[in-house]
C-alpha cells in the first residue's frame, strides 16, 4: 500500500539489514511503525476514542438518557452542538457513550475470539491425527456460514444486549485465528529448535507455549488487529437493524439506524454518528495496515 | 475435471446438512418460541391455543423428528409456510425474492470488478504517482467503511445536493445508480487492492521485460502479458464475493427500500419465522458453496498450470 513511501521503505530496509546490538525484532517493528505516518494518526484516532469512552461520564455534557421535550430534532446549536434527537435528547452525549459502546465491543470481543481461536487452533495443529481432521471439518463448515448472517441469527435468538454481542461475535470470530494459529503452528513445530527442545526434555505445555505459540504470535497479532474494527463494525451493523443494544444505550450504528429514516428533515440525526462510524472504521484500518507492514516488511 | 466437480458437488450435501443442523440447533436451543406474542407486552394467548398451534405447525414432536420432517421436505423445496407472512409459503417468497436481490448483486458484482481492475491496473502502472493515489484512498475508503454508511453519504451527495437520483424505489433505473454504487463500493476496494499488488508483482516477473524488450507497446505489454497473469489470484476472491454482495446487500436494500429477501431475511430472524430462516440461511449456504465451486473450476481454465 501507499502508506510508506519508497525511500522510507528502502531506507528501513538498509537500516534493518546491519541490525545494531539491542535491537529486538519487536523493537525493530515498532520503529517501522512509528515511522509511518497514516498508521501514527490512525492511533492517535483509536487513543482519542478510548479517552471518550474511559471519561464520557465526565466529558458528555448531559446525561444520555435526559429528554428535553421542548427542544426536539433540532439543529446544532450554542447548548446542543451537535442538535437533539427526536425526543430532544443530546446527540453529543449519545455520541460520546457510543464511543464507549463501540470500545468495549472492539476489545471484548476480541478478547474472547483469541481465547477460543489460539487454543483450538493450536491444538488443532500441534495434535494433528484425528483431532485435527474432525477441527478441521468443523472450521470448514463453520467457514462456510455467511458470516454477517450467522451473527444476525445468533443475536435475533439470543436477543439484543452486549453480552449477546460478545458471545455472538465469539462464536463466529474465533475462525479466522483458528484458521491462522493451525497454519503457524504446522509450519513451527517442524522446526529445529522444537525438536531441540524436545531433546532436552520439554513437555507438551512447556513446549507448546513457550517454543511454538510464541513464534506464531507475529500473524495472530495481525488478525487481531483487523478484527477489532470488524467487531466495531458488526456491532453497528447489528445495532443498525436493531438487534444489537438495547436502547436506551446509545451506538453509533443503531443511531444511523433510526436517522436514516430522517434524512431528508433532520439530517444531523444520522449524519455525525455515520461520520464517527467512518472515521473509526478508517482509523482502525490505517493502524492496523501500519502494524501489519510493520511486523512483515516484505510484503510492502 | 468432471470427476473432480462432481465430488465437490457431492460435497455440497453434508456441508448443507450440517449448516442446517447448526441453524436448527441454535433456533431450538435459545429462549423464545414463535408462538411468543410478536408485540412486547402483549398477553401471551391461552395454553390451548398455543397447544393448537403448536400441533399445526408440527412444533409438538420431538426435536429430532422436526429436523427430520423439515430435511424431507426441504428436498422438495417445501419448506412450508412463513410463521411471520402465514398466507404465502417460504419458497413463494424466496422466488419473488432473491431474484431481485441477485439482479442488484450482479450489477455490484460486475461494477466492482470493473471497477476494481480499472483502479488497481492504473494503481500499478502509475505507482506512486497521482492516480495511485486515488485509488488507493478509494480502495481504503470502500473496504473500511460499512455499506450503510457510505449510503448516507452517497444519498445526501447524489439525492439532496446534487438532486441526480431518488432516495429510494425500485422499478426504475434511476432507482437502482445508488444501491448498486453503494454495494460495489466495498468490493471493488478490495479488488483493486487486490489488482495493484498482483499487478506489481507481475510487472517485475522477466516474462515482462521479455515483452517490452522485442519491442511491445505499453497497451499490449499490460494488457495481454501483465494482466493475464495478474488476473489469477484476483479470480479466488470473486467467488466468496459474488455470495458476500448478496448478503451484504440487505442493509442497502434497507435504506434504499428495494424488495429484495433482505427485508424477509431480518424480519423471519426477529420473528422466529424458523421456516423462513432454515430456507434464508440454507439459500445463501448453497449459492456461496456453488459459487465456490465455479471459480475453483474456473481457475483450471484461466491457469493451465492447475490440473484436477
Amino acid at each position: 500500500m501507499a502508506s510508506v513511501s519508497p525511500t522510507a521503505a528502502s531506507a528501513v530496509r538498509l537500516g534493518a539489514a546491519p541490525r545494531e546490538k539491542g535491537t529486538s525484532l519487536t523493537r525493530d517493528a515498532l520503529r517501522r511503525l512509528r515511522r509511518n505516518r497514516l498508521a501514527m494518526a490512525g492511533l492517535l484516532v483509536v487513543l482519542f476514542l478510548a479517552l471518550l469512552a474511559i471519561f464520557a461520564d465526565v466529558l458528555a455534557p448531559y446525561p444520555y438518557t435526559k429528554t428535553n421535550f421542548s427542544r426536539l430534532n433540532e439543529g446544532p446549536s450554542r447548548d446542543y452542538p451537535l442538535g437533539t434527537d427526536l425526543i430532544g435528547r443530546d446527540l453529543l452525549s449519545r455520541m460520546i457513550y457510543g464511543a464507549r459502546v463501540s470500545m468495549l465491543v472492539g476489545l471484548g470481543a476480541q478478547i474472547i475470539v483469541v481465547s477460543i481461536g489460539v487454543p483450538i487452533g493450536a491444538l488443532s495443529g500441534y495434535v494433528g491425527g484425528r483431532t485435527d481432521l474432525l477441527l478441521t471439518r468443523f472450521i470448514d463448515v463453520m467457514y462456510a456460514f455467511p458470516r454477517l448472517l450467522f451473527v444476525i441469527l445468533v443475536m435475533s435468538m439470543l436477543g439484543a444486549g452486549l453480552m449477546n454481542i460478545f458471545i455472538a461475535i465469539g462464536l463466529t470470530g474465533w475462525v479466522g485465528i483458528a484458521r491462522q494459529t493451525r497454519a503457524q503452528v504446522l509450519a513451527i513445530k517442524e522446526k529445529e529448535f522444537v525438536d531441540g527442545a524436545r531433546a532436552i526434555g520439554a513437555g507438551f505445555t512447556r513446549l507448546l507455549g513457550r517454543h511454538v505459540l510464541p513464534n506464531a504470535l507475529t500473524p495472530i497479532v495481525v488478525v487481531v488487529t483487523f478484527g477489532i474494527p470488524e467487531a466495531i463494525f458488526t456491532e453497528a451493523a447489528l445495532s443498525f437493524i436493531g438487534v444489537g443494544i438495547n436502547p436506551p444505550t446509545p451506538s453509533w450504528g443503531q443511531m444511523v439506524g433510526e436517522g436514516q429514516q430522517y434524512l431528508r428533515s433532520y439530517w444531523h440525526l444520522c449524519v455525525f454518528p455515520s461520520i464517527a462510524i467512518a472515521v473509526t472504521m478508517l482509523a482502525f484500518t490505517f493502524f492496523g495496515d501500519g502494524v501489519r507492514d510493520a511486523l512483515d516488511p516484505k510484503q510492502n | 475435471m468432471l470427476h473432480y466437480a462432481i465430488r465437490r458437488l457431492l460435497w455440497l450435501v453434508p456441508t448443507l446438512l450440517a449448516m442446517a443442523l447448526v441453524t436448527f440447533t441454535i433456533m431450538h436451543a435459545t429462549p423464545g418460541s414463535p408462538l411468543d406474542p410478536v408485540a412486547e407486552g402483549a398477553n401471551p394467548l391461552s395454553p390451548e391455543a398455543q397447544k393448537n398451534l403448536a400441533e399445526h405447525y408440527g412444533l409438538d414432536k420431538p426435536l429430532y423428528h422436526q429436523f427430520g420432517i423439515f430435511l424431507w421436505k426441504a428436498l422438495r423445496f417445501d419448506f412450508g409456510n412463513s410463521f411471520v407472512y402465514k398466507s404465502r409459503t417460504v419458497a413463494e417468497i424466496i422466488v419473488t425474492t432473491f431474484p431481485i436481490s441477485l439482479f442488484l448483486g450482479t450489477m455490484a458484482f460486475a461494477l466492482a470488478v470493473v471497477g476494481g481492475l480499472t483502479f488497481g491496473i492504473l494503481a500499478a502502472t502509475y505507482q506512486n504517482r497521482g492516480w495511485d493515489y486515488v485509488s488507493v484512498s478509494l480502495a481504503t475508503v470502500g473496504v473500511a467503511v460499512p455499506n450503510f454508511v457510505l449510503a448516507v453519504f452517497l444519498i445526501i451527495l447524489f439525492s439532496f445536493v446534487i438532486p441526480l437520483f431518488p432516495t429510494g424505489g425500485w422499478g426504475h433505473w434511476r432507482n437502482w445508480v445508488l444501491p448498486t454504487v453503494t454495494l460495489a463500493l466495498g468490493p471493488m476496494g478490495v479488488v483493486a487492492r487486490f489488482t495493484r499488488a498482483s499487478m506489481l508483482e507481475v510487472i517485475r516477473a522477466d516474462y515482462t521485460r521479455t515483452a517490452r524488450a522485442k519491442g511491445l507497446g505499453e497497451r499490449a505489454v499490460i494488457f495481454r502479458h501483465a494482466l493475464k497473469n495478474a488476473f489469477i489470484p484476483i479470480v479466488t476472491l470473486l467467488g466468496p464475493m459474488f455470495a458476500a454482495v448478496g448478503t451484504g446487500s440487505f442493509f442497502v436494500e434497507a435504506i434504499f427500500r428495494v424488495p429484495g429477501m433482505g427485508k424477509f431475511f431480518v424480519e423471519s430472524m426477529t420473528g422466529r419465522d424458523y421456516p423462513m430462516i432454515m430456507a434464508v440461511v440454507l439459500t445463501y449456504g448453497a449459492f456461496l458453496a456453488l459459487m465456490n465451486l465455479v471459480v475453483d473450476l474456473a481457475y483450471g481454465f484461466i491457469d493451465p498450470r492447475i490440473r484436477y
